[in-house]
Order: C-alpha cells, then sequence, then structure tokens
C-alpha cells in the first residue's frame, strides 16, 4: 500500500480495480486521492478508478499518446484523475465569442453548444467525440484548422490550474490583451499536465460561417504539392480553412480497410491527394473564388484532377477518407507512427527514403496537415518487429534534427519520446525546462517520466526511476 | 363477312417496315428530362422561425434534393448506355435555383431550364409547369426524384403522370430500358418488398434511394458547364397560373421527447399501462 499525496489535507479511499484481460499491462492497484477540501466545495470531482476507465481515462485528459505509443512504462502506485464530471459550461459571451468551460467538457459537446449560438471551436480533430478540453489544451492539440485560426496558445485567452501542492492557480481571464506579468498560461498549454492539472479553460471562439467549400484533388508530384499549398494561399487567402495531404498508400489503405467508403477520384491512381477547405460568409463568393482557382490549376498543371463537393454529405465523405487513415492503420496490423515538423519542401523525401529503406518489409503510409507543415508518417506492418524499429529509429530522429524539425509535431513527447527532446531542443533549453519542473513540482507526482529526459529530472526518493528499454 | 382473300394477304405485306428498326433510331435519339428542387441541405439542422410561418432559410446551405440528384445520375447512366441522346435539367423556384442547375450542369446534364417564381410552391403547380414544358421539349422519359425532404409530398410525379396521361413507375430502385419494345422495366421499392412493372415509353418514373450512388462534381465537367445553357423563363410564359388551394397556417417543433421512465416493480408497470398510457 503506498500514499500519493497530491496536495494537503487529503482523504484516501481504496477502490478494488477489475482487470482487462486484454490490455497487456502490468496493473498495481491505484488508490484515490480525495483533492484538498476547498476545491471540492465547488468541483465536486469524480474520481472512480475502473480499470476499463483508467485505460481510456489517460486518453481521455490528453496524454493520448505518452500512454498508447509507449512500451509498458507505468510503474507502481500510480493515481490517474479523470475529470469527465467537471463538464459544466460556465459562461459564453455572444458578442466576443469568449467560451468559459471546466477541463472535462467533451469537444464535440461543446461544437455542438457553440454552434446553437452561432459560433465554433477554433479546433477540430478525429477524436473530438471523447477528449476533452483540458487534455486538448494540456496538450496544445493541433487538428485540422490550425492553419485558419492557430494555435491553442493565441486561442486560450486563460485557464485555471491546480499545481502539485494545491495551489489553486486562477488564471481564467477572458481579456484579449493583458500585459501584466509573465504569461505564465503558456507554460501549462502543451505541459501535457506536467506541471499542473488544468481545470477550467476559457476560450476565443470564432464565429460560425454559412459557407463551406471542400475540394478533393489530386497531384502527380509532391512538388505540384507544395506550389498548390502557395498558390492556395494566396488565391483563397483569408477563406482557406484547411490544406490536408494524404498520398497513394495512404488512400489505398482506407479504401481497403473502412467500409462505406468510395474513392472521389475512381478514374486513374494518383499518387498524391489534397484536401482544401474554404469559410467564409457569402457562398456565392466563396463558390467563385475556389472554382477559379481550382480551374486555373488545373490549367497550370498543378492538379491532374479534382472534384468539389456539392453537399455537405458529400464534404463528410471526402473528409472521413482523411480523418480514417489513423482507424485504417490500426486495422491493417502493427503500426510505427512519427509526427514531425519538418521544412515543407523537404517533407516528402523522408517518406521516400524511409520506403527505399524498408522496401517490401513495410507499407510507409504519409499523410498530414501540409498547410502547417507537419506530416504525420506511419510505418505498417504486419506484425511489431524490433529489426523493423532498428531501420526506423534513430534514424526519422535524426533526419529531422539534421533539417531543423520538430520530432513531435503536435503528439507531445509524453513516455515514449521524453527521452529524444534532444534532437529538438538544445541541453540549455532542456535543462531550464527541467529547473520550472523542479520547481512547481519539487516531489515529481505530476506524470512522472514525462516530456522531459531521465538525465534532468530529480531522483525520486522511493524508486529508481525506470531505465529504457 | 368472307374469308381471307389474296388481296386481304396483299395488305398484309404492304405493312410498314420492321417495328424494332425504325424505334432504335427513336430512342436512341431520346431526350429525357429531370426535375430537380433545392432544398435545405440534407445534413443541416432545421430551426422553425420564431413566428412559426415557416422554417429558417436565410444563411442556410441549400443543395441539389438527393432524390433529385439520384434521377439525374440515373438519366446521366442511360444517356451513357447510349439509350438517350440528351438530358435536360429542370427546376422551378427563386433566382438562387441557377446554382443547383449549375450543379446538375457540373454533373452532366446537357442543358437546363429554369423557371422563375420566387413565391411559394405546391406540387400540383409543379405539375402543370413541367406539363408545359414536357409538351414544348418532348421528352421520352421523366425522371423525378419520390419526393422532396423539405415537404415530403411524394406527389409531384404521380401528379404530372396523371396530368400527360403517361404510365408512372415510382420508388424505382431499378430501371431498365429495353430499346426494341419502347418499354420501361421498373423495380419498385413497396411496403412489402419489390415490385417489378412494365411501363410503355414515354412515361414517368420516380427515383428511390437504393436506386443508384450519384457521381460527384468533377473539375473539368465544371468547366465544361460554365458554357452549358440555362434557358429562363416564367409561369406566364407558359401560361400557367400559379394558384393554391393550400395555405400553411402554422409550423411547429415536434414535441421534445420525454425521457423515459424506470419503473420499481411489475405492478407500478400495470398501473401505468392500466392508467397513464390506457393501453390495459
Amino acid at each position: 500500500m503506498m500514499q500519493t499525496r497530491i496536495g494537503y489535507g487529503s482523504t484516501k479511499a481504496q477502490v478494488s480495480l477489475c482487470y482487462n484481460q486484454e490490455v497487456p499491462r502490468r496493473f498495481h492497484r491505484f488508490f484515490i486521492i480525495v483533492i484538498p477540501d476547498a476545491w471540492l466545495l465547488y468541483h465536486k470531482v469524480e474520481i472512480q478508478v475502473l480499470w476499463e476507465e483508467v485505460y481510456p481515462c489517460l486518453m481521455r485528459y490528453g496524454h493520448f499518446y505518452s500512454f498508447m505509443t509507449s512500451d509498458d512504462r507505468l510503474s507502481n502506485h500510480q493515481v490517474i484523475i479523470n475529470l469527465r464530471s467537471m463538464n459544466n459550461i460556465l459562461s459564453f459571451d455572444k458578442v466576443s465569442g469568449i467560451l468559459v468551460c471546466e477541463a472535462g467538457c467533451i469537444l464535440e459537446n461543446l461544437i455542438s453548444f457553440l454552434d446553437n449560438e452561432g459560433f465554433i471551436m477554433p479546433l477540430d480533430l478525429g477524436a473530438k467525440g471523447s477528449c476533452q478540453i483540458g487534455g486538448n489544451v494540456s496538450t496544445n492539440a493541433g487538428g485540422l484548422r490550425l492553419i485558419r485560426y492557430g494555435s491553442l496558445h493565441g486561442s486560450v485567452l486563460g485557464l485555471e490550474a491546480v499545481l502539485a501542492n494545491g495551489t489553486v492557480l486562477d488564471m481564467l481571464g477572458t481579456l484579449r490583451k493583458d500585459n501584466t506579468g509573465y504569461d505564465l498560461k503558456h507554460l501549462f498549454i502543451g505541459s501535457e499536465g506536467s506541471l499542473g492539472i488544468v481545470t477550467k479553460v476559457s476560450i476565443l471562439t470564432p464565429p460560425k460561417l454559412s459557407s463551406v467549400n471542400l475540394a478533393f484533388l489530386a497531384c502527380k508530384d509532391y512538388t505540384s504539392c507544395q506550389k498548390l499549398l502557395s498558390a492556395a494561399k494566396t488565391k483563397l487567402g483569408e477563406i482557406l480553412s484547411a490544406f490536408e495531404f494524404l498520398d497513394i498508400n495512404a488512400m489505398d489503405l482506407v479504401l481497403k480497410h473502412l467500409d462505406g467508403l468510395r474513392d472521389p477520384l475512381p478514374s486513374s491512381k494518383h499518387n498524391f491527394y489534397i484536401l482544401i477547405e474554404t469559410t467564409g460568409s457569402t457562398e456565392s463568393h466563396d463558390k467563385e473564388k475556389l472554382e477559379a482557382f481550382l480551374l486555373q490549376s488545373i490549367e497550370s498543371g498543378l492538379l491532374t484532377d479534382g472534384v468539389l463537393a456539392q453537399d455537405i454529405n458529400q464534404a463528410s465523405a471526402f473528409w472521413r477518407i482523411r480523418e480514417g487513415i489513423p482507424e485504417a492503420l490500426m486495422k491493417a496490423g502493427a503500426v510505427y507512427k512519427y509526427d514531425l515538423s519538418l521544412p515543407p519542401e523537404k517533407m516528402y523525401d523522408l517518406v521516400e527514403e524511409m520506403r527505399g529503406c524498408l522496401g517490401a518489409e513495410a507499407n510507409v503510409v504519409a499523410y498530414g496537415h501540409l498547410g502547417d507543415g507537419n506530416l504525420h508518417l506511419n510505418i505498417s506492418t504486419r506484425q511489431y518487429d524490433d529489426s523493423i524499429l532498428t531501420k526506423i529509429e534513430p534514424f526519422v530522429y535524426e533526419w529531422t534534427s539534421k533539417h531543423r524539425g520538430s520530432i513531435s509535431a503536435e503528439h507531445g513527447l509524453g513516455l515514449m519520446k521524453a527521452n529524444k527532446i534532444h534532437y529538438s531542443k538544445s541541453l540549455e533549453t532542456v535543462q531550464l525546462m527541467a529547473d520550472i519542473k523542479k520547481l512547481l513540482d519539487p516531489n515529481g507526482i505530476l506524470n512522472p517520466y514525462k516530456v522531459l529526459p531521465t538525465s534532468v529530472l530529480p531522483q525520486r526518493g522511493e524508486e529508481e526511476p525506470k531505465k529504457e528499454a | 363477312m368472307g374469308h381471307l382473300g389474296w388481296t386481304d394477304l396483299w395488305c398484309v405485306l404492304i405493312r410498314p417496315p420492321n417495328k424494332a428498326s425504325r424505334l432504335c433510331t427513336e430512342t436512341a435519339s431520346m431526350r429525357i428530362m429531370v426535375a430537380i428542387k433545392r432544398v435545405i441541405d440534407y445534413a443541416v439542422k432545421i430551426r422553425v422561425k420564431p413566428d412559426k410561418s415557416g422554417v429558417e432559410t436565410s444563411n442556410v446551405k441549400m443543395s441539389m434534393n438527393p432524390f433529385c440528384e439520384i434521377a439525374l445520375e440515373e438519366a446521366l447512366r442511360i444517356k451513357e448506355s447510349g439509350r438517350a441522346s440528351e438530358v435536360v435539367a429542370v427546376s422551378v423556384g427563386p433566382a438562387q435555383c441557377v446554382d443547383t442547375l449549375r450543379t446538375g450542369l457540373a454533373m452532366g446534364a446537357d442543358r437546363a431550364i429554369h423557371v422563375e417564381f420566387p413565391g411559394t410552391l405546391y406540387p400540383l403547380s409543379i405539375a402543370k409547369i413541367l406539363k408545359a414544358l414536357v409538351d414544348a421539349e418532348k421528352p421520352g422519359l421523366l425522371l423525378l426524384g419520390k419526393q422532396a425532404i423539405d415537404d415530403d409530398c411524394n406527389q409531384t410525379g404521380q401528379m404530372i403522370a396523371g396530368l400527360l396521361k403517361w404510365p408512372q413507375g415510382t420508388f424505382a430502385s431499378k430501371v431498365v430500358l429495353d430499346e426494341e419494345n419502347k418499354v420501361a422495366t421498373v423495380d419498385r421499392e413497396v411496403d412489402g418488398g419489390l415490385e417489378t412493372l412494365c411501363l410503355d415509353l414515354p412515361a414517368v418514373i420516380t427515383t428511390d434511394l437504393r436506386l443508384n450512388q450519384p457521381r460527384y462534381a468533377s473539375l473539368p465537367n465544371i468547366m465544361k458547364a460554365k458554357s452549358k445553357v440555362i434557358k429562363k423563363l416564367t409561369p406566364q410564359d407558359l401560361n400557367i397560373e400559379i394558384r393554391s388551394d393550400l395555405e400553411v397556417v402554422q409550423v411547429t417543433d415536434p414535441p421534445k421527447r420525454k425521457a423515459g421512465v424506470i419503473l420499481s416493480s411489475v405492478d407500478e408497470l400495470i398501473d401505468k399501462l392500466k392508467n397513464e398510457a390506457r393501453v390495459l
């Protein structure tokens, strides 16, 4: 039996848990710790710890990748906190579009609420049906519309966080501009819960614009894709709201493994597919602009073919193709996932090198937010195989580092990539991060072993930090 | 009367040439007319106006009625198989109907006709207008969606068939044209299953969901559509007076579904069934 304190004045209660036999991880008993009374009074935190819910719980709070893609690093004695019952919308200002809500609100519910008010959330991702906004903020989630609405560092106006010692830090401002002192909320955004637990969020939401158009396009090579992106930014300008790409391997995989989808461009095979979405206030103006741009691109040879969605159902079908790739990859077998930020002109070179290196052993699938310079490189194989892994790592990280890219564009570091941080950040920077972590969480109780490498983290008194396998 | 003599035999021999070969040329030049309607997009959440006079249509995404899309797709497939020479898309409604017709042209229709009328239109008025268009254009086949998703009337196809005195095959899930007999074999989706009808052409066919999956509007076709003609007419041009004997008095939301009730015993269930639901 072990005691872990998060804050003072805690009461503990033991809950016996059921094993989920399918989950092949070592499992130890968890204890519920009740957070300090003052907070309990107005937070009603329900800490229900069942194994089936523990697993997705970590996911929902946003530590998805730190848990899912790691080997078993769950050491003894961890408490998992699921904020799903803190799901109230606290206020919404229709004039400014500022939404204040608790961290456990599910993104899709927020989107529906805002829909009634004539606004939208500034981020949108495939997991919207289950992810909580607290997790999105803690992991600085990117999503499909970053190219238009920017990252959460820009949209989040304030947050309330609970520190490791129980202090409730109220930075829940609703002001667009506030230059009074250091803007600490940015530390918590993207810290993956390792500096504090985000409990409330205030977000600036954009108005919902009525005219949305979506085109599914084909290009013959990667250079055309890049030129298309520059042209789109210039010609479509303010109405461009998404620019995604997928290659032919991704397309084939999705059509093979997912039901109810058909190829929008069945007449021939294309090497690259691009999704361009525009959002604006005047249907006729946007459609005209988009059509003119697309027709010009075909004439100049940037595009080989394309279709334009004529109604919302067709648009959803096109999005399903792009958003369904992760699901299709899971169905195809084992997958090694890499989320990289690279200079746009170099992005596909990496994919081709990996293909050359792995040959017939693996299916190298590439897709991503081309508009943000973010590549999702996925290597799909029948089974997990260490010999394949050694060919991929550290080659992928070194390649990315050489081109001054990021080894984790939006997915974060978590457990799996914590010790790889030096590929993208200098020693001095990492050391300063560790100093900040020690300041805010001296006992290292918040998400241990995640985000920062073991070389800079303090040794925990009770146990040795796990050596990397 | 006398028995059949040599003179009667001569009459038989002078009959016009083979029926099939004459009709082959006729079906190859057959024109198909497709009526399409501009409606609120299927995926939009409908809101009733505060004054209960109708639903909110301003600033709401409008698209081609899904069943009309299926009808147009079927017409295009028939044309692509060589059985028709031209597909004409027609629509009746306000100025913005032109957008929907442009989509139809982008899918592959050859030309379009827009009968402009900004007011409320009911199926009988549409049927009368379509009859005037059919009389002018003389198509061999008139395709429509089985119903529009905004009013769910499911009347226009049947009414126009009546006005034209043409055979009708409604809720079609399969359409096969037989060139030689100038007949359409239509599988209809009915409550009990499938019913197969043979219709002499010209005929009216209304389409159901399972007939086909409409194609997407490709960029090359969108480009071609820009040079296709949309003819503009008004009901007066067709000598039709739009009037209706129907008036919409009020539109309200359906009552909100009440939450279910969890009962604690069978006795309570029987009591509720007897006294509240009154089914026992």
